[in-house]
Order: structure tokens, then C-alpha cells, then sequence
């Protein structure tokens, strides 16, 4: 994680904006990749992974901040979980009386989200630290960041895998669909292919 | 309960449907310690022990909110379970090898937020395990969680002499190896049932 210290003291845009871009929790902290991978195989599971998480880590940042003053140090990580998994318990319940067919789709892994590193680390590194309205923002900013890079991956894979996005047929007919995007092993090689292109992208910005 | 066979529950969770390279569970780690051999291996027996006790208080609390009719508090007791057995096996290596635990470092409490063991503990409850099932699927998990993580340092080890272009260095390349990794652990599906 870069260190804060030593920058002026952000803005309310730049404290949402970082978590799109330049601390992007998955391309560039490459942080809750589990979920990122394993729900991404079609467009519309990875959205609904991505807002399911933005919720959570909004959410618990803003109650890990409120909490502060009365959390012992040595019992915080055991409160955050706790915190985090009565979020994600809402969640579960809540997409599991909107959709049966997400629920199932997403299976274990809205559960999981719970073990999502990603929310834990914004819970220690920022929330306990910061003021409840900065944390929303940048649990807004990471869980948006989070969408936004899940979204490219299961676009991605959802594409190339089955000519599809969103189940609409995008590619023309002749197109031979790439089962192995679908797989398990399509899910690596695409991250890895978004990995490079930051790597890239960033050398291109500090060549400057 | 499944009907299946123990044996075939262990190599289905060992190989057919390894945790990290087919269902995409404990990356993190995976990622990050499997930098060396002899670290890689030691995580990998951490993990296990950590999946076998936490798998067979899942079984029980699963049990006790099923009695106590409180579906909703299932995934707070696992949760809660699983920081408890990780602040005891913490504790442990603390004592027996400082050394391991310095080398382990943050990766050793962050196994509380490795999905792959709570990610055990909902699969069984999902599946209707009964209790030695749970065991067997839990050491298969184990030790297929090792087994790949053993596989990637190998790799890794290797690769830290090789030159390849700077911008794929870091955790590009150990992305686009894991999906190698996977693709070859796809050759297991047709074995067992």
C-alpha cells in the first residue's frame, strides 16, 4: 500500500477516485482476487459480485469507523470480522430473495465474501483511522474500483468465452467460441493479461 | 450424507477440484508465499491443520444452529471459529519456530481471511457431509491447497534465475503460471467420480 504520509490531505473526489484508478483494489493492490476470479466467467455475475461487495465495504467501513473509539486493540481484527460477516449475511439474504437464480449462480461465494482481503485491509489500513464520512468515500471509491475490475473480466471472458455479453450476442456467428476462457484456467490468463497492461501503462506514465 | 466413497472424496478435492486452481480459493497466499520451497511447503502444512480443526467445528456448529433453528448465525461461528484455530496455530509456531514464523509473516494471521478455508467449511455444509467425510475432504483440500502451492514455488524458484521482459515481472507472470497450473490440473476431471 502506498504511504499516505508526506501527500496534502486529499479531497472528497480524490479520496473516491484512488480507489478507482490508482489504488485499484484488484489491478493494482491485486487484492480479493479470489471472488474476482472465480464469479467473473459472465458479465452479469461479476456486477452483481462487484456491487455485493461495494455495499459490504461501504458499510463496514463506515461502522469499523464509528466503532473506533471503543475498540480495544488487540480485539479489533476479531470485530471487523465480525462486522463484515453480518454485512455479508444481509447480503446473502437479501440477493437470495431479489434473484434465486443469482444466488445460484454465485453460490458459495457471496459468503465468501467475508474472506474478501480486500474489505478487511480497507477496514485496518483506512476506516480505523479515518473520520465515518472519508471512510464511506473510500469504501465507495474501492468497492467501485472493485466493480469496475471485475466487470472488465467478466467481459472479458464473457466474450471471448461465449460470443456473448450479458447473454446477448455480440461477436458475429462465424465466431468459434474459446471454451478454456470459461474455465478456471481463462480466469488466470485474463487477470494476468489486465496485470500487464497496468504494468505497461505505468512504465509508459514514469518513462514521462 | 453423498453416498460416495471416502478415498474418492479426498482425490476429488485434491486434484479434481483443487481449491486454488479450480475453484480459485486462497490466492492470496498462493500468491504470496510461494516464493520459496521450503516456506511454501511449511504454509501449505499451517493451512491444512487449520482446515482439518476448523472443518470439524463447521460440522458441529452446523449441527447446533440447525437445533437452535438460527440459519442467519452460520456464517458468523464459522468466521469466528476459524480467527480462533489461526490465533492458536499463530501461537504455536511462535513458540516451536520463530524462524518459520518471521518467514510465514502477515500470510500467518491473514489465514483467517484465506477464503479457502472458510469456502471448506460452507462447501461441506452445502454437500451434506457426515462426519469422516468432512475429515477426508478437509485432507484433501489440505493437501491439495500444498500441493499446488509446492508446485508454484518449484516454478518460481526456477524462474527467479531466468531473464524475461521487465514488465511482466511480479504478479502478471505468477498469474499467467497459475493458469498453466490449472490447465494441466484439468487433465484429472474423468478421474474418480
Amino acid at each position: 500500500m502506498p504511504p499516505d504520509a508526506g501527500r496534502a490531505e486529499p479531497t472528497n473526489a480524490e479520496e473516491f477516485m484512488k480507489g478507482l484508478w490508482e489504488e485499484n483494489p484488484v489491478f493494482v493492490q491485486v487484492l480479493g482476487m479470489c471472488p474476482a476470479l472465480a464469479v467473473s466467467n459472465t458479465a452479469l455475475n461479476a456486477l452483481a459480485m462487484g456491487l455485493a461487495t461495494l455495499f459490504v465495504v461501504t458499510a463496514s467501513n463506515a461502522v469499523v469507523s464509528a466503532l473506533r473509539p471503543f475498540v480495544p486493540k488487540q480485539v479489533r481484527i476479531a470485530t471487523y470480522i465480525l462486522v463484515i460477516a453480518t454485512f455479508v449475511t444481509i447480503v446473502d439474504m437479501t440477493i437470495q430473495a431479489i434473484s434465486l437464480d443469482l444466488h445460484r449462480a454465485l453460490g458459495a461465494f457471496i459468503s465468501l465474501i467475508v474472506a474478501n482481503c480486500l474489505i478487511l485491509g480497507r477496514a485496518e489500513a483506512f476506516a480505523s483511522r479515518n473520520g465515518i464520512g472519508r471512510s464511506v468515500l473510500d469504501g465507495l471509491g474501492m468497492g467501485a474500483g472493485f466493480t469496475l475490475a471485475l466487470f472488465s473480466l467478466g467481459a472479458v471472458r464473457e466474450i471471448l468465452g461465449a460470443g456473448t455479453l450479458f447473454g446477448l450476442s455480440v461477436l458475429p456467428s462465424g465466431f468459434e467460441p474459446w471454451v478454456v476462457m470459461l474455465l478456471p484456467s481463462g480466469g488466470f490468463f485474463t487477470l494476468a493479461a489486465w496485470l500487464l497492461l497496468f504494468n505497461a501503462l505505468e512504465r509508459k506514465e514514469d518513462a514521462k | 450424507m453423498s453416498g460416495d466413497p471416502l478415498w474418492s472424496i479426498f482425490i476429488n478435492a485434491c486434484l479434481i477440484n483443487n481449491f486454488v486452481l479450480a475453484y480459485f480459493l486462497g490466492l492470496c497466499p498462493f500468491l504470496g508465499v510461494s516464493g520459496q520451497l521450503a516456506t511454501a511447503t511449511r504454509m501449505g502444512g499451517a493451512v491444512t491443520f487449520v482446515m482439518l480443526v476448523s472443518s470439524v467445528c463447521a460440522f458441529g456448529i452446523q449441527h447446533a444452529v440447525v437445533a437452535l433453528d438460527a440459519p442467519y448465525l452460520r456464517l458468523i461461528a464459522f468466521i469466528a471459529v476459524i480467527a480462533s484455530t489461526v490465533q492458536l496455530v499463530e501461537m504455536f509456531i511462535k513458540k516451536v519456530s520463530p524462524a518459520l514464523f518471521r518467514s510465514l509473516g502477515i500470510f500467518l494471521p491473514l489465514i483467517t481471511t484465506n477464503c479457502a478455508i472458510l469456502g471448506l467449511a460452507l462447501f461441506q455444509t452445502n454437500k451434506g457431509f457426515g462426519f469422516f467425510e468432512c475429515i477426508a475432504y478437509a485432507l484433501g483440500a489440505g493437501a491439495g491447497f500444498t500441493l499446488a502451492l509446492v508446485l508454484m514455488a518449484g516454478l518460481r524458484e526456477k524462474l527467479a534465475l531466468e531473464s524475461v521482459p521487465d514488465v511482466t515481472r511480479g504478479a502478471a507472470l505468477s498469474l499467467a503460471l497459475a493458469g498453466l497450473l490449472s490447465l494441466t490440473f484439468m487433465g484429472f476431471a474423468g478421474l474418480g467420480g
